[in-house]
């Protein structure tokens, strides 16, 4: 499939597309989060054209890899890349949040084909992720379970309760990517500053995870390439569970947003949209609505 | 005249899960650390390969049922009331009851008697929690038959239940042909003075209450209620015309439970004075069961004592409205 065999360039720009559509998702529905969906934007489209076993127009096909957005607040970036992948049309972006429409404040896998799990209270999507690998382990069916968290994320007890499940059992077939962007909603406050502290020390992680059996390794979040190398090699990993630390910057791609804890879930007024967008521009590449 | 003894329903369920899983592979047991209490470790000794430990860990117990659950298994929860409901309320609440994910939740020692534990682990509450979250149906089975019976329909039927489960023996009330249906109620006793209804193991106590009463010269019905969501509405309203009286008997908190639910349901259909035995907004203690029973006011005896001291007391209100109703 073309959408599937895109060079770098083209996932960029695809990226960079889903990124004008979340902030103009955002300011439509005058409501949702920001800074995180920015953070996962490049991995989120890395998995949906470059990694996921899927097809779109067969969301419940049985054999698709599952994804699972953990980090549910970041929905309107997975929604994004949906649309662009094909699982709906993407003006139906637009009704993000409305009433009635299927694109939820955070993930309602019965409303909208292609979810795999409803997420949103923060660690719940994880081990539900580690229930259908475990499924997958007792019934020798071959997909693989991809899980996004958050950084602040993993504050929640119950993701280092599946995390000692998941090593235990050695499911091989679940890779989490924790989306590291070193900001969580308000966090710690950093000494002598208006800042906030990130909810984990470099490398704490990484350590945590590897301390739970699980095999770590690290990326650069937003190196397209890298990331794609390192999911595939996750996959293809034997014997334990594995996270991919992915560090990210929170609101990457609109340099106002960026690194800023309070882009966490702001609306941006008309203009910072048009600001933003300025800074998101790409000739050639809209959406075909 | 006492009921004969039978088997407890943790046993119930270890047994009547593992003989279903011979014929249906989708069925697996996850434990939470508590399978050798639960009846669980029945299922074990059966189908080692199906029976996941998931630690004490409850939370992600509960999460990781959700996925089993959608990828094709049906998952039956072994946990103590108290955790499973308790501890683990978030996960059920997002990952099962919002998406009516086919989980299986047994909530084991449920109620007074809980094994010398206390009231960390008695658990009043699990009727009144569980009933609240749309989607789950909520059954509390009364003896060995209609355990077993319920579990069947838990298996037929796709969706999130809670099985309220129970750890000392039970008496039998129940013929061995007896037909369990999700949302009906049964008659278990017929009386014109009073209605008597009642859920779980407490109806076997409510029915050898109205025994004693009948030697009063009182006569009971005894309305049995096993699925408390969705609740029998018409079988509530038919046994309070019957008398015009109702008390509600449960194991089970005053605030929230069956008492509750059948007040919501007369309060619109068929107004009467409903009276609400139980657990009075307190927490239990450890002691020995028969003694936790009379002090908790839910032995057959007591149930008998103020079953008839209610009617005396609302004696006068009631007249007053059985007069206003046959105008």
């Amino acid at each position: 499939m073309s959408s599937t065999a895109l060079g770098v360039a083209d996932l960029q720009a695809k990226a960079r597309l889903a990124r004008r559509e979340t902030v103009k998702a955002i300011a439509h529905a005058k409501g949702g989060h920001l800074g995180g969906p920015l953070s996962a934007m490049d991995i989120l489209t890395v998995l949906y054209f470059r990694v996921l076993n899927i097809r779109p127009e067969q969301p419940d096909w049985p054999d698709r890899d599952r994804f699972i957005l953990s980090k549910g607040h970041s929905c309107i970036a997975l929604y994004v890349v949906m649309a662009l992948r094909g699982y709906f049309p993407p003006e139906e972006i637009y009704t993000f949040d409305a009433i009635d429409s299927r694109l939820q404040g955070h993930p309602d896998m019965r409303t909208l084909p292609g979810l795999d799990m409803s997420s949103g209270s923060l660690g719940l999507g994880f081990s539900a992720g580690v229930g259908m690998a475990l499924g997958a382990k007792l019934a020798n069916r071959a997909f693989t379970t991809f899980v996004m968290l958050g950084d602040g994320e993993c504050n929640e007890g119950i993701v280092w309760e599946g995390a000692h499940v998941a090593s235990r059992y050695a499911l091989d077939n679940l890779v989490v990517i924790v989306d590291e962007n070193k900001l969580q909603q308000y966090g710690w406050r950093a000494d002598g500053s208006g800042d906030r502290r990130p909810p984990y020390p470099d490398g704490v992680l990484h350590d945590r995870w590897r301390a739970f059996g699980w095999q770590v390794s690290d990326v650069d979040g937003h190196d397209m390439d890298a990331v794609e190398r390192a999911l595939q090699e996750a996959k293809a990993v034997r014997g334990r569970p594995v996270a991919l630390i992915a560090h990210t910057v929170k609101g990457k791609g609109i340099s106002f947003m960026e690194g800023n804890y309070r882009w966490h879930s702001r609306v941006p007024t008309d203009e910072e949209l048009a600001l933003a967008l300025a800074g998101l521009s790409d000739a050639g590449l809209a959406v075909e609505a | 005249m006492a009921l004969p003894a039978g088997k407890a329903l943790r046993t119930v369920f270890g047994e009547t899960v593992a003989a279903l899983a011979d014929h249906d592979p989708r069925i697996v047991v996850v434990d939470g650390d508590v399978g050798s209490s639960t009846g669980a470790q029945i299922f074990e000794s059966a189908h080692p390969e199906r029976f996941l430990q998931m630690g004490v860990a409850e939370q992600n117990m509960l999460g990781v049922a959700a996925g089993l659950a959608s990828v094709g298994f049906v998952p039956f929860v072994s946990a103590f009331a108290c955790f499973a409901v308790g501890r683990a309320f978030d996960s059920i609440r997002v990952l099962i009851a919002q998406p009516a994910l086919n989980v299986k939740i047994t909530g084991g020692f449920s109620g007074l008697l809980a094994g010398k534990t206390g009231k960390t682990h008695q658990m009043f509450d699990d009727v009144a929690i569980m009933r609240s979250l749309p989607n789950v149906v909520v059954l509390a089975p009364a003896d060995e038959v209609e355990a077993a019976a319920a579990i069947h329909a838990m298996v037929a039927t796709d969706g999130p239940f809670y099985l309220q489960l129970y750890r000392e023996s039970t008496p039998v009330l129940f013929p061995a042909d007896y037909r369990f249906e999700i949302g009906r109620s049964v008659k278990v006793r017929d009386g014109s003075d009073v209605s008597l209804m009642s859920t779980g193991v407490q109806t076997t106590r409510v029915y050898e209450a109205a025994e004693i009463l009948a030697r009063r010269g009182i006569e009971a019905t005894v309305l049995h209620i096993p699925t408390i969501k969705p609740i029998d509405e018409e079988g509530i309203v038919e046994a309070a015309r019957a008398s015009g009286r109702v008390v509600v008997v449960e194991e089970q908190s005053v605030l929230g439970g069956l008492g509750s639910a059948v007040a919501e349901v007369l309060s619109s259909r068929h107004p009467v004075p409903v009276q609400r035995l139980g657990i009075q907004d307190t927490y239990g203690e450890s002691g020995p069961d028969e003694l936790l029973l009379d002090k908790y006011r839910l032995s057959a005896a007591a149930v008998a004592q103020d079953v008839e001291a209610s009617l005396l007391r609302q004696r006068l209100p009631i007249l007053h409205l059985e007069g206003a109703d046959r105008r």
